[in-house]
């Protein structure tokens, strides 16, 4: 500190300026701190149409997709539940089947800030895992024209089977899911995941009991539970959006397929269906006779699940990533299984057994990519039976490969959504409000109302009210890009 | 020679000022930019469109919703905090019993062993203090639920951080936790600079612990007190909330928007929704408030400096 900090030099006129200038500092601090804004812009965009894109290839009957076999390609993978080996499996089979190519992978949890930049600069890799907490926007990316079509690859024939074409090889619901707007086909989801009803079959055999198909049923399983000390049910309660894991197909099975899909496509009133309200009720209920973990509303995921596998409580709405997530906290006797949702009673419009499945991890091909038809040939690579063998037995969970599960030896929840889907046949819904509106399910519906509802705080009347308006403010608003069911 | 000392003063400041502007300065002006385009910041291609973001804004229940939890924080944790940080820095430094034969001036039993713990969440990162008080907050098996039932409390079972009304001062009482600790120190630096002679005038005047503070270190003291407003309520509008509010509430953003606060509601607008644009929109009424609440404390902070 120089002699002007001092602070007792006050009597000889020059003012000591030591606090003062802390005073000045934590002002000019505060415009430092405020930077929220100033990192949105740090992506600055500078527009550009990107680098070269690489040659097309020969089209034999070994590469249909004309992959140019020396141009480079760059596969960025989500590092997140599924782990990156299934990934690194598939690009050691690209590169054995194009041997000058040199693949640049790389993995990663921060796909948003990792490839925000890179789309704005024109240069994206070309194929990326678009998931987890950071995804990007996927209706923003198509309606910006920033993806690839995927229909060549759906089209082409299949890695196994040159016969068949890759759309003909995989599951229900699929190619439908990477539509967004008309034909194109934007993203290829990888994984596949069974929604519903998840709990230990052990326990449910402790209480003497079937899992219940009618709503009478389920009050009088969670009757028992409740004798024996158990809740009924718990859930995400901070996260109330996986509510709708059971509920969605609930309303689907009690109102049939097109309540779903007018919810979907936000049509007025489409909340105000009686099969909605009757659904809503009968969770409801749950809350009303106490057959809720007491404390539920406060707990995030793991905390509920982490509740649930120390049988506190029976019944939980999850998908199947909850194997592997739960995996240490699940005991080895558990017996995990999923279950399709519990209906009203015998006069629902679709049978028991109906049930979510969708697809997950979604991968995409951008349209700026330098070596577009080198990220489908490597999704080409994954989608066959071997690749999709390999990610089942390593992390647990389906693909989006109608198959490949013969021949492996299948965890416990793996085996009964197996079955649940075998059970369901063609009776599988797939509600889109998650991935179309994320506002909307997430903090609107699911936070807004149903966490409120199932808090008791609010009427299953009210809630339903209330998500009407969340919906038809979400159709109304035009800064929000609207999707319809094809 | 006063030629000199500005072109000196200059030279100096060039370097940093320009790096101010480059980096602090230069964004904000962009994002003001930006707050007037339909930018999605997922493509580089957007057009102008006027006001719209900012005729939205003033629609938009959750943003004022937002803004009202963002000034409660602005203007609750400092007063709780600072007002804290000065008792317990009082009482570390000067509010001690005063012994025949001993200073004039100490603190009470054990107070530098206080003074490290007061300290200790300081040392702690935000996201795990955050982390930490979820687990404490859980209505199950959480640390507090269980106490109350451990003290025969097993009516009084709060769901905190999933109740509206509990929600918000859940996340509060996290912030003042881990901030409180680094205003004592700040404040028993200050008290220390303060010369014994006062306090000894003050004690053969017969003045007590609450006159001594009130007439005494408070007025002394006065400037810090400020910064240290200006500081807690910049972390209260920023960084510092928008970690606990994230990591920590329901949604997140709290049942029923009940802890949403702006920097959030920013972050949720630009990375979840790819409305980088209607973001800084929020931005920019963020940089106002911040900018006001600094002004307004400044303001009313002034005072005549006491030299002593």
């Amino acid at each position: 500190m120089g002699p002007t900090s001092a602070e007792y030099n006050g009597t000889d006129g020059t003012r000591g300026v030591g606090r003062r200038d802390l005073i000045r500092r934590s002002a000019a601090l505060g415009l430092l701190s405020v930077p929220t804004m100033s990192f949105l812009s740090a992506c600055a965009s500078s527009g550009g149409d990107g680098g070269e894109k690489a040659k097309a290839g020969k089209k034999t009957a070994k590469n249909p997709l004309a992959v140019n076999d020396s141009a480079p390609m760059e596969f960025v993978v989500f590092n997140g539940g599924f782990g990156t080996e299934y990934a690194e499996d598939a690009v050691k089979l690209y590169e054995k089947d194009f041997p000058k190519v040199k693949v640049t992978f790389s993995a990663t949890q921060k796909i948003q800030s990792t490839l925000q930049p890179r789309f704005n600069q024109g240069t994206p890799p070309d194929l990326i895992d678009n998931s987890g907490a950071e995804q990007m926007d996927m209706g923003v990316l198509a309606s910006k024209k920033q993806l690839t079509d995927l229909t060549p690859l759906l089209d082409a024939p299949s890695y196994d089977d040159p016969a068949k074409k890759v759309r003909d090889t995989l599951r229900p619901g699929i190619v439908e899911m990477g539509q967004l707007d008309g034909d194109p086909v934007w993203i290829m989801y990888y994984a596949y995941t069974v929604y519903g009803v998840w709990y230990s079959k052990k326990a449910l055999d402790g209480l003497d009991e079937q899992y219940p198909e009618t709503w009478d049923q389920m009050l009088a399983v969670c009757a028992k539970a409740k004798k024996k000390g158990m809740a009924g049910w718990t859930y995400a309660g901070k996260y109330p959006y996986y509510l709708p894991f059971s509920l969605y197909p609930m309303i689907g099975k009690v109102g049939g397929r097109q309540v779903l899909d007018a919810i979907d496509n936000l049509e007025p009133n489409a909340w105000k269906n009686p099969a909605v309200k009757a659904c809503f009720e009968a969770y409801y209920e749950l809350y009303k006779k106490g057959y809720v973990l007491k404390g539920t509303p406060g707990l995030d995921h793991i905390q509920s699940q982490t509740a649930w596998a120390e049988g506190k409580a029976l019944f939980i709405p999850n998908g199947s990533w909850v194997e592997n997530e739960s995996a240490n906290v699940i005991p080895k006797d558990f017996d995990l299984t999923v279950s399709a949702p519990t209906g009203l009673d015998a006069s629902d419009a679709m049978p028991f057994g109906t049930i979510w499945a969708s697809g997950g991890e979604p991968f995409i091909v951008p349209a700026k990519a330098a070596n577009a038809p080198g990220g489908m040939e490597q999704l080409r690579i994954m989608l066959s039976e071997a690749s999709s063998k390999n990610f089942t037995t390593k992390v647990k969970s389906l693909t989006a490969y109608n198959g490949g599960t013969t021949g492996i030896t299948l965890t416990p929840g793996l085996k009964s959504g197996v079955a649940a889907l075998k059970k369901a046949g063609s009776n599988v819904v797939n509600p889109r409000l998650q991935d179309w509106y994320v506002q909307l399910q997430k903090e609107q519906i699911g936070v807004g109302a149903l966490g409120e509802m199932m808090a008791g705080r609010m009427t299953p009347a009210e809630a339903v009210k209330k998500i009407q308006a969340f919906a038809d403010a979400t159709a109304k608003d035009s800064s929000i890009k609207h999707y319809k069911h094809q | 020679m006063q030629h000199g000392k500005y072109r000196f003063v200059v030279g100096f400041l060039a370097l940093p000022l320009g790096l101010y502007a480059l980096f602090v300065v230069w964004p904000f002006i962009q994002s003001i930019y930006y707050s007037f385009t339909d930018w999605t910041g997922l493509s580089p291609e957007f057009t102008m469109v006027g006001l719209d973001n900012y005729r939205r804004m003033l629609n938009d229940e959750i943003f004022w919703k937002s803004l009202q939890h963002s000034l409660m924080f602005a203007v609750v944790l400092p007063l709780v905090t600072l007002g804290l940080a000065l008792f317990f820095a009082f009482m570390i430094n000067v509010g001690g019993p005063r012994r025949r034969g001993g200073p004039v001036v100490s603190g009470v039993r054990g107070s530098s062993f206080y003074k490290i713990v007061y300290f200790f969440p300081q040392v702690l990162s935000i996201a795990i203090v955050a982390l930490l008080f979820a687990f404490a907050y859980n209505p199950d098996s959480g640390a507090i639920n269980s106490l109350l039932r451990g003290i025969g409390l097993d009516s009084v079972q709060p769901l905190w951080l999933g109740d509206p009304s509990l929600a918000l001062w859940c996340v509060m009482a996290v912030l003042v936790w881990s901030t409180v600790g680094f205003f004592v120190v700040l404040f028993s630096a200050g008290m220390a600079s303060i010369p014994t002679d006062l306090y000894e005038a003050a004690l053969l005047d017969g003045a007590g612990r609450a006159t001594t503070f009130f007439r005494i270190t408070l007025p002394l003291l006065w400037d810090t007190v400020q910064s240290g407003w200006v500081y807690m309520g910049i972390l209260a509008l920023g960084a510092e909330s928008f970690a606990v509010v994230q990591i920590m509430t329901t949604g997140p953003g709290g049942p029923d928007y009940s802890t949403t606060v702006l920097v959030l509601y920013v972050y949720q607008k630009a990375f979840r929704d790819g409305q980088a644009a209607y973001a800084t929109t929020i931005g920019v009424a963020l940089l106002v408030v911040t900018l006001a609440f600094a002004a307004v404390v400044m303001r009313l902070g002034r005072r005549e400096r006491l030299e002593y």
